[in-house]
């Protein structure tokens, strides 16, 4: 069972991982327009004028 | 995206200052370019961002363009000097209908932050939740001794913090119930979070063999994500509804020596002059200076017929300006107006539904004291039974405080209430008020005002067949040179016929009157009876000096409304019709549209009364109506609902807001509510059937912590599935 003291830092800090991207989301306001970004991602052209 | 759409914490308060705020905000942007909120109701696709963006980016001047599709909302970075009117243009250009919006009237700020600490709570909560229950699962595998310490260590590790963080809407709300010594569903809640987590840190410090680290998480997290729904569902009407706000922007135009200037309404002051356009609003209470018109006062009594002004008349907020300009003086503004005193009637209002008991309020009621009730029962008849070991019989104490706790009843309500108000939204009604769709239910009498509800408002032209060729071609002749509804009406009536051609001269238009010109060399007018010497009220056209030839109209339909009386009157709910408009327009509309029970002619005071009458006798009203003269009727009403068309004050007062153009909307509103209704009530017989059988199980001691996250989840499920039933 030595392998717990790796295997349970590794999975937390996964977790942790995780936690911080949905962080990350929240904060660079990434819930503003579902929408508009499913939208985006699927047209041609360069978008000159990106989400600041 | 911007400083302006969200303001910093200076705005926190906001509710109270906003419009200061906001405008100072806007004048801040104004320093370094302007801001342009638009809306764009028919965009829908990836080609759209990209037209509009692109298109607008190559207009001179514009320096940013960002379109929320989600909103449908433009946001437009603009150098000073651009018009709002030309981005208009170049989008309508584009192909794509636009609509400016007031920012200072958008600030969503409050309920926007609102939503977003909920969503990293829930965010938060969902994580723990997931990584306690792996651990748990090992745990309830078989792990054992320093294993099952360990795993029970880690998970208060990871526990504990998340409880002091996401549910810590819980305890702020139970804390300010037990304050006022009240009870709440947030009290049981709180309870069983604490008491679940602290006894589950003592049983793993004494090595003990149940923790409920899990159970505490996961109702944590069931109870945060009703109450995001919730928030979310009020968030989407609420920024509905100050969109349509913000489409109005509250400014007049002031003459000054130096001709007119556009200044918002709150620099306005008494004894300001004012410039009111042909089709513009009266932007505030005030008196006719200069100038002769006829003004729509539909909005305030209920009349089709438009009112002739002249020097000195009063005119009142909301009254629309038809024919000729006009220099008011203003007599009135802010809490002053007319308007303002009919805001303090919906406040009144506002706190009568506020005291609804919803069914959420009425089950929390039952369910909280039993709650408390059952779980002390357990732990007192286990102290008695085991002879005071008082660890075993907390340990059941908390299992059945766990097992009974709300999850299921959290989910109930807000869930199928999301379902509801998205359908509802999708189909063009804002739920504004948050027990509007369970008042909309129980509805069993249905009380409609005449003039912009079942009607447009706008006139339409009767007996065109009965007019000869030649009078309909100078009467449409002479109306191409008016904007009053009437005359678009004759021109409408007309369009179908091949009429000769007739030139006119000397066209000139009479303020409160009518048209004259001169054609063959015979004076021709079109315009009131009066004023061409025939006694009936109506409008006539006279050529040279032949009878006057007497034209007729009739206040077109809204588009649905026979279909809704029809529906309302299969469903068994009796239809009635109140009216401030004459005796001849009430009666026809009714006999159309198979209204038999009608009154004509009453003042706002009458429709209270009657209304409250009504409501004395136990009916439960729904009242559709959209003028200041329904505004108390709909705020006495049981539930009301007001078309898109209303003014503002009587939406903000109304709990519904109907945005289609189609009235029969209504219809499939009242069978939404009651789908819902069955929903949330077979939800509570759900959750009730769970407590049945889960509540004795624990009660005995039966109640494992596998047990307990097993009944949980499978409960929440169940009703998260059924409300998606709602139709």
């Amino acid at each position: 069972m030595d392998v717990l003291a790796f295997l349970i830092p590794v999975s937390l800090g996964l977790g942790a991982l995780g936690l911080g991207a949905f962080f990350w989301t929240m904060k660079s306001r990434q819930y503003e327009d579902p929408d508009g970004d499913a939208a985006r991602i699927l047209r041609t052209d360069y978008d000159d004028q990106p989400k600041s | 995206m911007s400083a302006t759409e969200y303001p910093g914490a200076a705005a926190c308060p906001g509710c109270l200052i906003a419009p200061t705020i906001a405008r100072r905000a806007v004048e801040d942007a104004a320093a370094d370019g302007q801001e342009i909120q638009l809306s764009l109701p028919t965009i829908h696709c990836a080609g759209c961002i990209s037209t509009v963006e692109n298109g607008l980016l190559n207009l001179a001047g514009v320096q940013d363009v960002r379109v929320n599709l989600t909103r449908k909302r433009a946001t437009v970075r603009a150098a000073q000097g651009i018009e709002v009117e030309q981005i208009v243009a170049a989008v309508a250009a584009l192909g794509y209908e636009a609509q400016p919006l007031d920012s200072a009237t958008l600030s969503a700020g409050e309920s926007d932050r609102a939503a977003r600490d909920l969503a990293m709570r829930l965010g938060v909560a969902g994580f723990a939740m997931m990584n306690v229950m792996l651990l748990s699962v090992a745990v309830w595998s078989g792990a054992t001794d320093a294993t099952r310490d360990l795993f029970h260590w880690l998970s208060a590790a990871i526990a504990l913090p998340t409880i002091a963080f996401s549910a810590r809407p819980f305890f702020s709300n139970a804390f300010a119930a037990l304050r006022v010594g009240r009870l709440n569903m947030d009290v049981p809640i709180s309870l069983a979070v604490l008491l679940a987590s602290g006894m589950s840190l003592f049983e793993t410090a004494v090595h003990g063999e149940h923790a409920y680290f899990d159970a505490a998480l996961s109702l944590t997290f069931f109870l945060l994500a009703g109450r995001y729904l919730d928030q979310r569902m009020r968030s989407v009407a609420r920024s509905a509804a100050a969109e349509l706000a913000a489409m109005e922007a509250p400014i007049a135009l002031r003459l000054t020596d130096n001709g007119a200037e556009t200044v918002r309404l709150a620099e306005v002051a008494v004894g300001d002059t004012l410039l009111v356009q042909p089709g513009a609003k009266v932007p505030v209470d005030g008196k006719v200076a200069t100038g002769t018109s006829e003004m729509n006062r539909a909005f305030l009594t209920g009349e089709t017929d438009p009112v002739v002004v002249g020097p000195g008349d009063e005119v009142r907020a909301g009254e629309v300006n038809l024919t000729g300009a006009l220099h008011m003086t203003v007599t009135a503004v802010g809490a002053d107006t007319l308007l303002h005193a009919l805001a303090d009637l919906v406040s009144v209002a506002e706190e009568a539904k506020s005291r609804y008991n919803s069914l959420a309020d009425r089950a929390a009621r039952i369910y909280a004291p039993a709650v408390h009730l059952l779980a002390l029962a357990a732990f007192v008849l286990w102290l008695w039974v085991t002879g005071g070991d008082v660890r075993f019989a907390l340990n059941i104490g908390v299992a059945v405080l766990i097992i009974t706790c709300p999850c299921a009843l959290g989910l109930a309500v807000p869930a199928v209430s999301t379902v509801a108000s998205g359908k509802l939204f999708r189909a063009g009604i804002l739920v504004k008020h948050s027990s509007a769709l369970e008042r909309l239910a129980e509805v069993d009498e249905v009380v409609f005002d005449k003039t912009g509800t079942l009607t447009l408002g706008t006139p339409k032209l009767t007996n065109a067949d009965a007019v000869d060729d030649q009078t309909l071609a100078v009467a449409v002749a002479l109306a191409q040179n008016s904007g009053h509804p009437r005359s678009k009406a004759i021109l409408a009536a007309a369009s179908g016929r091949a009429l000769p051609q007739v030139a006119l001269t000397d066209v000139t238009e009479h303020p409160g009157f009518g048209v004259e010109a001169r054609w063959n060399g015979s004076v021709v007018r079109l315009g009131r009876g009066e004023w061409l010497g025939v006694d009936d009220g109506g409008t006539a056209i006279r050529i040279g000096a032949d009878q006057a030839v007497l034209l007729q109209f009739v206040d077109s339909q809204r588009q649905g409304a026979q279909t809704l009386i029809d529906s309302l009157k299969a469903r068994g709910l009796p239809v009635s019709l109140l009216s401030g408009d004459t005796e001849t327009a009430v009666g026809t509309l009714a006999a159309n549209l198979g209204i038999t029970d009608w009154t004509a002619g009453m003042f706002p005071q009458d429709k209270i009364d009657i209304l409250q009458a009504k409501a004395r006798a136990g009916r439960k009203v729904l009242m559709v109506g959209d003028g200041l003269n329904d505004l108390g009727a709909l705020s006495v009403a049981h539930v009301s609902i007001a078309p898109a068309s209303a003014i503002e004050a009587t939406r903000v007062g109304a709990d519904m807001v109907l945005v289609s153009p189609d009235l029969s909307k209504i219809d499939t509103a009242i069978g939404l509510a009651r789908s819902a209704r069955r929903r949330i009530l077979e939800n509570f017989a759900v959750a009730a059937i769970y407590n049945a059988i889960a509540v004795p199980l624990a009660f005995i001691g039966l109640a494992t912590p596998l047990a307990a996250a097993i009944a949980m989840s499978s409960s929440s499920i169940v009703v998260s599935l059924n409300a998606l039933r709602t139709r």
